[in-house]
């Protein structure tokens, strides 16, 4: 296989710690994770509970500022941005899968899938319009004017996954996608993850610790105790 | 995105509804009591009103308002006649006087003496009687809403006897006229007839009606007669406007207004802002993520601005549209007779309504910009 380097990633983070305030006690979290992650493949972020991985991925796209490091997306050092470009940052470059969807409840999927474009500023029919099209790929464009509570969580999930494409995004990120699901829908679900998301151009992280959808992996990063013990294993490695 | 926002508060029915009647009703409740006081104070100077010919209300020094009334004597009337600029002046008689009513009960009435020969003191509408019926001994006047009082609303009025202090009285007409502001009987008279009805001291004479030449204002022209005649003199406003302070300082109706509008206001704060903390809070996920995928701090505040401004435009024009309502329903009754929406009221309770929302929606945003978007991974 080959390795990463600094100028192959797509993303990169250097001396990457977190520390969080728990009362009087400060606890570090990550120590020093340096990690490289390139386009075009779909890496796992794996580890324990409590591994900080979930801190990680937070770090990487840019919506937890680290105590000490930096991080790079795509040649871009997020962490020296301003609130508020880095905010733009994310709106422009960054498609986020959560784990518990956090569809909005009161508009219709296409609506839902429609929201990173309606938030850049497009209007709701133009941006509804490409969100259908994204829709069409994932194959739920049939429910496109169901508000969430009329979808199964499976068709919530796509709807998710819609709004994280919909843009373009330069990243991809996912936190647990298959956590809630048996094997059957979880593969599927990477599956799907890996025929829509992956492109040349785009990095794709997901945080997962369950190990029946390894071998969906392109590579995968192996946290412990916030620091990488593994950079980018290969399917035969990790069984 | 405030096609979005709009969509996430009216997608929440419940709440919703909730937030639209609490404005409402905030609105409601402030702006019909705050039009009730209005009304009810501008009727303290409704015998200034019901007399639009004067420039000018001529009194003893020690007179307040038309209710609290002291006699002249009767020379007042031709020093004040003498003073340069004015067009005429006639004698009012202001006094109160008891009438045994058909059913033997007595019922205390005010009795306005106006001018003999001009009838300057009546109101201007006066129906159906015929005005100069009232040249005729024993002949009285009386206002509408006084009528409705004594003899039953629809009942025919025009021929009625009864006795006016043991003296015998017809009435011969019935003014259209405001009301006053304690809903007694007022019976118009002739001035020399009234002196009849109301035994008593050689000074009987309240007020001196004045109509100015127009050379001057009629505040002016008051300020002259005052200096010349040593009487107290107000024009008409200002007499009008002493009759609305006299209430305002002397009776408990400012504070329990007052009381009902604060009232109005603390439920409103109470409903508007317990329930959109709770939209929001319920919303807060939601707002997370989209904190989250990008969406600025800037523009989150004006989405919930446009929810805020949204609430209060619907809750706020139904809160009007239910005074509107009220004033028009009651219009035809007796003790709303008269009564309009100054246009000041609206302002106050629109005033009122953004306050409400700008202080819940400020409490809502410091809890959405605090709210760290990496909240939305745990
Ligand atoms: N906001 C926070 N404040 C304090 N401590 C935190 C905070 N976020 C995370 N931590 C701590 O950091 C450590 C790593 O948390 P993190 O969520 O990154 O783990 P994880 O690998 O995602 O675990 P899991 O698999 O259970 O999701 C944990 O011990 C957690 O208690
Ligand atoms: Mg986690």
């Amino acid at each position: 296989m080959t390795p990463v380097t600094r100028q192959s990633a797509a993303i990169s983070a250097r001396g990457v710690t977190r520390a969080f305030r728990s009362g009087s006690q400060v606890v570090d979290v990550l120590h020093g994770v340096d990690l490289d992650i390139r386009a075009g493949e779909l890496t796992y972020l794996i580890g324990e509970s409590g591994s900080g991985k979930t801190t990680l991925v937070s770090i990487l796209c840019g919506i937890l500022w680290p105590t000490a490091g930096d991080v790079r997306v795509f040649g871009t050092d997020i962490y020296t941005l301003s609130d508020r470009e880095l905010t733009d940052f994310r709106l422009r470059n960054i498609g986020f899968i959560f784990q518990q969807y956090n569809l909005l409840s009161s508009i219709d999927a296409a609506s839902n899938a429609a929201v990173p474009l309606i938030a850049q500023g497009m209007r709701v029919v133009e941006a509804r319009d490409q969100a259908l099209a994204m829709l069409e790929k994932l194959n739920i464009a049939d429910q496109a004017e169901k508000l969430p509570s009329q979808l199964s969580g499976g068709q919530q999930q796509r709807v998710a996954i819609a709004r994280a494409l919909v843009h373009a995004p330069k990243l991809i990120v996912c936190d647990e996608p298959t956590a809630a699901l048996d094997a059957t829908s979880g593969r599927r679900v990477m599956n799907l993850l890996r025929e829509v998301a992956i492109q040349r151009d785009r990095a794709c992280i997901i945080v997962t610790h369950d190990n029946r959808v390894f071998d969906l992996a392109d590579r995968i990063v192996e946290l412990e105790d916030g620091r990488i013990i593994d950079q980018g294993r290969q399917l035969s490695e990790t069984d | 995105m405030i096609w979005i926002a709009l969509r996430m508060l009216t997608g929440d029915r419940q709440k919703f509804y909730g937030l639209v009647f609490g404005v409402a009703f905030s609105t409601l409740l402030i702006t019909q009591q705050l039009t009730i006081f209005a009304n009810l104070l501008e009727r303290g100077a409704s015998g200034v009103y019901n007399v639009p010919d004067a420039d000018v209300w001529v009194m003893d020094p020690a007179t307040r308002t038309i209710e609290v009334a002291y006699p002249l004597p009767s020379t007042a009337l031709d020093r004040v006649r003498s003073v340069p600029g004015i067009l005429w002046a006639v004698p009012h008689l202001r006094a109160t006087a008891s009438v045994r009513t058909g059913a033997g009960n007595l019922e205390a009435v005010a009795i306005v003496g106006v001018d003999d020969s001009t009838l300057v003191g009546l109101p201007p509408r006066v129906a159906p009687g015929k005005v100069a019926a009232l040249t005729s001994p024993g002949s009285v006047i009386i206002d509408d809403v006084g009528a409705g009082r004594m003899f039953g609303v629809g009942n025919p009025v025009i021929g009625q006897r009864f006795e006016l202090n043991d003296q015998r009285a017809v009435i011969r007409g019935v003014t259209d006229s405001f009301p006053n502001f304690t809903n007694q009987v007022t019976l118009y008279t002739r001035y020399s007839e009234a002196l009849s009805y109301v035994p008593g001291t050689r000074n009987r004479l309240t007020f001196i009606l004045v109509k100015g030449d127009g050379a001057m204002t009629d505040q002016e022209l008051a300020h002259r007669i005052a200096k010349i005649s040593g009487l107290r003199a107000r024009s008409s406003e200002q007499f009008a406007d002493d009759a609305i302070e006299y209430i305002l300082e002397n009776t408990g109706i400012p504070m329990n207004f007052g009381i009902t509008v604060g009232l109005g206001f603390i439920i409103g704060v109470a409903i508007v802002g317990l329930t959109f903390s709770l939209f929001i809070r319920d919303s807060i996920k939601q707002f997370g993520a989209l904190k989250a995928m990008g969406v600025s701090n800037k523009a989150i505040r004006r989405m919930v601005t446009a929810q805020a401004s949204m609430i209060g435009l619907i809750g706020y024009s139904l809160g009007l549209v239910g005074t509107a309502l009220f004033v028009w329903g009651f219009s035809n009754s007796a003790t709303f007779k008269g009564f309009y929406i100054p246009w000041q009221v609206p302002l106050i309770s629109f005033s009122a309504v953004a306050l409400i929302l700008a202080a819940t929606s400020r409490i809502a945003l410091n809890r959405l910009m605090t709210t760290e978007p990496a909240a939305v991974f745990r």
